[in-house]
């Protein structure tokens, strides 16, 4: 009882200090002389609802493009992951590779690599190398992004104890048993949270494409922008973007709160 | 001890000959000769650091050795093996450390081993699996996850997924050094109902009355090496070496809980 009325109250607190904030922002950025301007050149409601279904017809785009990447994402760089946790010296061509590959595609600039596959590769002209921009900016995204996911895969079975895997050894399994059925289910139960930051982190990054000519929603946003000298169709963008990225975002915090929970009660 | 007649003629399941290992520069484990016969119970004592574990790591094939043989029904054996995952299912282990699978309820805990590294069926493997755990008392059991029992009932899930492949020999170390008494009770109570079943157990404990009453025969560990072995009689009532003797002596002034 008394502890639901203190959460009601606190929540009316917050409410009110949050408007009263957000009221005393509003009546500063208003005073300010040029708003006008500044609102006219971004906040314009007419541009805003003209734009609004060019944009959104091109976020189908990016769209396309991450659940795409995501899907391809998952299972490469988890063998990446896995090819960097061999241990047998046979192997260590493997790991090497696997260590060189994340390094340098985590260490790149993503825009670097776009420009540079996206262009670069085309140029080539290699035959049957498909020249379209949408797969370069595919496998750059795909690249990219597999080298921060293998490391979230990493870091998950690493996580896991090794005497899990030991007490599988010890019962007759083998070391790819042990991984398949003992360290990786625990492992990927804890590297939801992180994978899907990452998630984000390449929703929003599908905009970068647009320097290949893929008219997503931030090319689609800049041709209008050029159209009407006006940034509006700007802020659309951003909006579309904030609609898809804000619901993960709070779905990340309530699993890994969950998560922390779960661990501090001894739970499973 | 009535059945110590039969087994003295009973041919030898595991067999440890000169087997030593070290741990860099340490001797661990010095010329170690210990023979298991068939339903045969021994336990190891020993102060700490006296290289129980480590005996049973490396008769589980868990480590390597660094001199000697291991022999099992016969055959040699060793931890380089290509087929030493296959030995391992030959052998059961249970450490005090040895954590439940925590994604997986008892039942699977136990089914595990046999379905994967047995390739037995599904059905086949949890038929073996419930059979096992409500020879352990705990077939109410089977549906929780680990983190829902007892110290003492997740102990003796692990000896039952230990059993589960059907070893040979059953390895033991401390498995109750982190109950609580009553919980140790619960647990050593289903050892001993496995030693009566005719189970091979070599058994690293803390628990003299315990190892005086289960044992068919114990083995007193200093500095890596077996001091004296004998019978529980022999052993703890009339001890021939010195070293055996200050050991017990010291147990028996302390309690076995400070040795830990
Ligand atoms: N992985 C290891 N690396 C280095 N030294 C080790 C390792 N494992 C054990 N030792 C050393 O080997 C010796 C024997 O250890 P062991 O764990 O076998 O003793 P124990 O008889 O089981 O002792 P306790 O009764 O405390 O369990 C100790 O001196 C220990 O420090
Ligand atoms: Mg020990």
């Amino acid at each position: 009882m008394t502890a639901a009325r203190s959460a009601r109250k606190g929540t009316l607190v917050a409410v009110i200090s949050t408007l009263v904030v957000a009221t005393l922002l509003a009546i500063a950025i208003g005073s300010s002389p040029s708003w006008p301007v500044v609102q006219k050149a971004f906040f314009d409601g007419t541009y805003f609802s003209t734009s609004l279904p060019d944009v959104i017809d091109a976020f189908f785009i990016n769209i396309q493009l991450f659940v795409l990447a995501e899907m391809l994402i998952l299972p490469i760089g988890l063998l990446i992951a896995l090819a960097r946790s061999v241990t047998s010296p046979a192997l260590a061509p493997l790991r090497i590779f696997a260590t060189i590959y994340t390094d340098f595609f985590r260490g790149v600039p993503s825009i670097l690599l776009i420009y540079v596959l996206g262009f670069g590769v085309p140029a080539l002209r290699l035959p049957g190398v498909p020249s379209e921009p949408f797969f370069w900016a595919l496998v750059t995204l795909v690249l990219i992004y597999s080298a921060y996911v293998s490391e979230v895969y990493r870091a998950g079975i690493e996580s896991i104890h090794p005497s899990q895997e030991r007490a599988a050894r010890a019962l007759g399994l083998s070391r790819l048993q042990a991984l398949r059925y003992v360290v990786l289910p625990q492992a990927l139960r804890r590297v939801v949270p992180p994978l899907l930051n990452d998630f984000i982190g390449l929703q929003k990054d599908t905009a970068l494409v647009s320097i290949l000519g893929v008219v997503e929603a931030f090319k689609q946003a800049q041709i209008l922008k050029s159209a009407n000298f006006n940034f509006t169709p700007l802020m659309t963008t951003a909006l579309i973007f904030l609609v898809i990225t804000i619901p993960m975002t709070r779905l990340v915090d309530r699993l890994a709160a969950k998560d922390r929970a779960a661990q501090q009660g001894g739970a499973r | 001890m009535a059945r110590t007649t039969t087994k003295q003629a009973a041919e030898p399941v595991l067999e440890l000959r000169g087997v030593s290992k070290r741990y860099g520069r340490a001797l661990v484990l010095d010329k170690i000769d210990l023979t298991l016969a068939e339903h045969e119970v021994v336990c190891l004592i020993g102060a700490s650091g006296s290289g129980k574990s480590t005996l049973l790591r490396c008769a589980d094939l868990l480590e390597p050795i660094d001199a000697g043989s291991i022999t099992l029904e016969g055959r040699a054996v060793s931890a380089d093996d290509r087929d030493a995952d296959a030995t391992r299912r030959q052998l059961g282990i249970v450490f005090q450390g040895f954590s439940l699978f925590p994604h997986l309820t008892a039942l699977e805990n136990v089914a595990l081993a046999p379905r994967v590294a047995l390739g037995l069926t599904a059905a086949a493997a949890e038929k073996r699996a419930r059979a096992l755990l409500k020879q352990l008392g705990l077939a109410a059991k089977a549906n929780a996850y680990p983190d829902s029992l007892s110290g003492g009932q997740q102990q003796r899930v692990a000896i039952a997924r230990a059993l589960a492949t059907e070893p040979k020999v059953l390895l033991l170390d401390e498995i109750t050094s982190a109950l609580d008494p009553v919980l140790v009770a619960e647990v050593l109570e289903a050892l001993r109902a496995l030693a009566k079943g005719g189970a091979t157990m070599l058994i690293a404990t803390h628990e003299m009355a315990f190892a005086a009453d289960v044992a068919d025969r114990i083995c007193y560990l200093e500095g890596g090496r077996i001091i004296e072995h004998g019978t529980p009689g022999q052993i703890f009532g009339a001890p021939r070496d010195a070293r055996t003797r200050a050991f017990l002596k010291r147990v028996r002034s302390v309690g076995a809980s400070a040795l830990r």
